[in-house]
């Protein structure tokens, strides 16, 4: 497994550098690798099916009723309804209350995550304590544990602490993630060199001054695109809201869910709700494509 | 400091570490307790807490009750739903992640390779997975719309069928489906961990390869695929965890909250079945027994992934 042991992690070759040297090479290959008219097609079919049924979303969203189920291959042509869709969403259901809780459960583990992430990824990429091999081990080993399967107990824990129904048993739990951990001390090793982290010593500055001051700009890069996932993943959960949270005082999923429940749907209503409560991500996202590609694929030749 | 102020290019653990004397200041530890003590908590404690409720008459209401040793797990044994919630599990499962994984192979194939824009193209790829797994069951179920659904529109159209197919009312049609929301979701992600794990392979293979007069067919197969293993996986057993745990997907489809899995259980997975009982039926007991199984069904798929994965190998 790539992720199973970290510490005596070897790679057979050199790793990707962004820059320098090992580019010389590949450059003058890729020219012979270059991607010809069926590449291009077949890449065309792939994106047009990724974003194909958001677009559809956005077509049935932007129709009124009876419009869209007139015929049986509707129209893939945009209406001019959104609007008036969108605001019924908000008019039929506590909406608005609903991204309030989703914007303050997904921003308060965002942060948190970020901020203890790398903190632990500080501990265990430049400091050396007893067990720090082991611990680092137990991280790597938890990110495969299903812990979806021990809801029931969580779910009496929760109320047994009196969290049931409050957004904090949404954000207690998530405060912090074994992927982050893994992530920013991937990060933490590659951006910060030894060198820095003794000067800063020999400076008289103290841990968390370290931390603070050095590690924390040198990581910015990692931590925002771990900061987006951790948003996107609670903003986007669905599970443990259902379970945790009473319907009336939901998160975004659950208010959406809401809109397609009833005797009969309408799917006007509900695709527009699909489309408000995919925005703020989809744009987050499209605004740092950039970053966010190149973090996915940097977390993944390690993990 | 003043000798060198960028790390060397590897993320190598180099020879000489941090100077700081080992296991003298507790700092350390404090940086990492709090994921062990969350994961301690919210995580391991639950997740062994479900053993000690299923061997129990439990109620999730009216809390713990007698101790019925295995009686739960011999319930579940005589149950039919359970039986078909397996099988459905396993076929969901084994639907959605081997054309996934296959798919996302192919695409990282695509992606490798000089591409004008290429960013944009990865970018686009990756969009499904910023989608809620709630907005992709409901814009996935007027996709497969019995009356109006896209999908039926499209196969009639092409004279694929005759009538339009309900597609929550079968057992394969479902599953298809179902597998479909999961594929989409995931393929492009996967794709862009399978691209990555590509473009660190040496490109001097691929040169003399080409030397070699090797097909590119043939040079993926002999020096893509064998350097890309540990990815391969590694996407293999995270989404068997995944896949085998499904919930929202088949839940969402129906539209009917019960959990029920159709009028026949005919989608109704593990996962869909713990919900049920758990907190419709308010049988912690009976769910948690459920939840042991899943989760050494889990354990069983991931240990033969890994021993069929170990095996070829070559020196």
């Amino acid at each position: 497994m790539a992720v199973s042991a970290p510490p005596t992690r070897t790679r057979p070759r050199p790793p990707r550098a962004p820059a320098g040297p090992f580019r010389a090479v590949p450059r003058r290959v890729r020219r012979l690798d270059a991607a010809g008219p069926l590449a291009h097609l077949l890449l065309a079919a792939v994106t047009a099916a990724s974003v194909f049924p958001l677009y559809w979303s956005f077509v049935v969203a932007s129709h009124d009723d009876n419009s869209v189920l007139a015929g049986t291959t509707p129209s893939l042509v945009p209406g001019g309804h959104l609007i008036e869709n969108i605001q019924r969403v908000f008019e039929l259901s506590a909406f608005w209350q609903a991204l309030g809780n989703s914007f303050l459960v997904a921003g308060t583990t965002a942060v948190s995550n970020v901020l203890l992430s790398s903190l632990a990824g500080f501990a265990f990429a430049k400091l050396r304590f007893r067990g720090r091999d082991f611990l680092l081990g137990c991280v790597v080993v938890t990110l495969m544990v299903p812990t979806q399967l021990g809801v029931i107990p969580l779910y009496i824990l929760v109320t047994d602490l009196g969290m049931y129904g409050k957004l904090s048993a949404l954000i207690v739990p998530a405060l912090v993630s074994a992927v982050g951990v893994f992530w920013m001390r991937q990060a933490v090793e590659e951006n910060i060199p030894d060198e820095l982290v003794e000067a800063a010593r020999v400076d008289g500055a103290g841990l968390l001054r370290t931390y603070w001051h050095v590690v924390v700009p040198g990581v910015r890069t990692t931590a925002t695109v771990l900061g987006l996932f951790t948003f996107m993943f609670a903003w986007n959960d669905y599970f443990w809201p259902l379970i945790a949270l009473p319907p009336e005082n939901g998160t975004v999923q659950i208010a959406l869910n809401q809109l397609a429940a009833g005797y009969y749907t309408d799917y006007t209503l509900m695709l527009a709700g699909v489309v408000v409560s995919a925005l703020p991500v989809l744009v987050a996202f499209t605004v740092l494509a950039r970053r966010i590609v190149s973090g996915v694929m940097a977390g993944a030749v390690k993990g | 400091m003043a000798v060198q102020t960028r790390p060397l290019p590897t993320g190598r653990p180099g020879p000489p570490r941090p100077r700081r004397r080992p296991g003298r200041s507790p700092l350390p530890y404090l940086f990492v307790a709090p994921f062990f003590l969350l994961f301690a908590v919210f995580g391991a404690y639950p997740l062994l807490q479900t053993l000690w409720v299923s061997l129990h008459d439990w109620d999730r209401l009216a809390g713990q009750g007698e101790w019925v040793g295995l009686a739960n797990f011999r319930r579940l044994l005589d149950d039919a739903d359970f039986l078909t919630a397996l099988f459905n599990t396993l076929s969901i499962f084994l639907l959605s992640t081997v054309p996934q994984l296959l798919a996302a192979l192919a695409v990282a194939w695509l992606l490798d390779r000089h591409l004008r824009a290429r960013t944009v193209w990865r970018a686009l790829v990756l969009v499904p997975q910023y989608v809620s797994v709630v907005a992709v069951a409901l814009v996935f179920s007027q996709l497969f719309g019995r009356d109006y659904g896209v999908v039926n529109g499209a196969l009639q159209g092409l004279g694929l069928i005759d009538a339009p197919v309900d597609w929550t009312a079968d057992t394969w049609s479902s599953h298809l489906a179902i597998s479909f929301m999961v594929m989409w979701r995931w393929t492009g992600y996967n794709a862009l961990i399978y691209l990555a794990a590509m473009q660190a392979v040496p490109r001097e293979l691929y040169e003399s390869a080409a030397i070699d007069g090797a097909s590119r067919l043939l040079t993926f197969r002999k020096v893509t695929l064998p350097a890309i293993r540990p990815t391969l996986l590694f996407t293999v057993v995270i989404s068997t965890i995944g896949g085998l745990q499904l919930f929202a997907e088949p839940f969402l489809f129906d539209q009917q909250g019960n959990a029920e899995g159709g009028a026949e259980h005919q989608f109704q997975t593990l996962t869909l079945m713990l919900y049920k009982y758990g907190f419709i039926n308010n049988d912690a007991g009976y769910a948690s027994a459920v939840s042991w199984v899943l989760f050494l069904v889990i354990a069983v798929v991931a240990a033969v992934n890994l021993v069929l994965a170990r095996r070829p190998r070559r020196p």
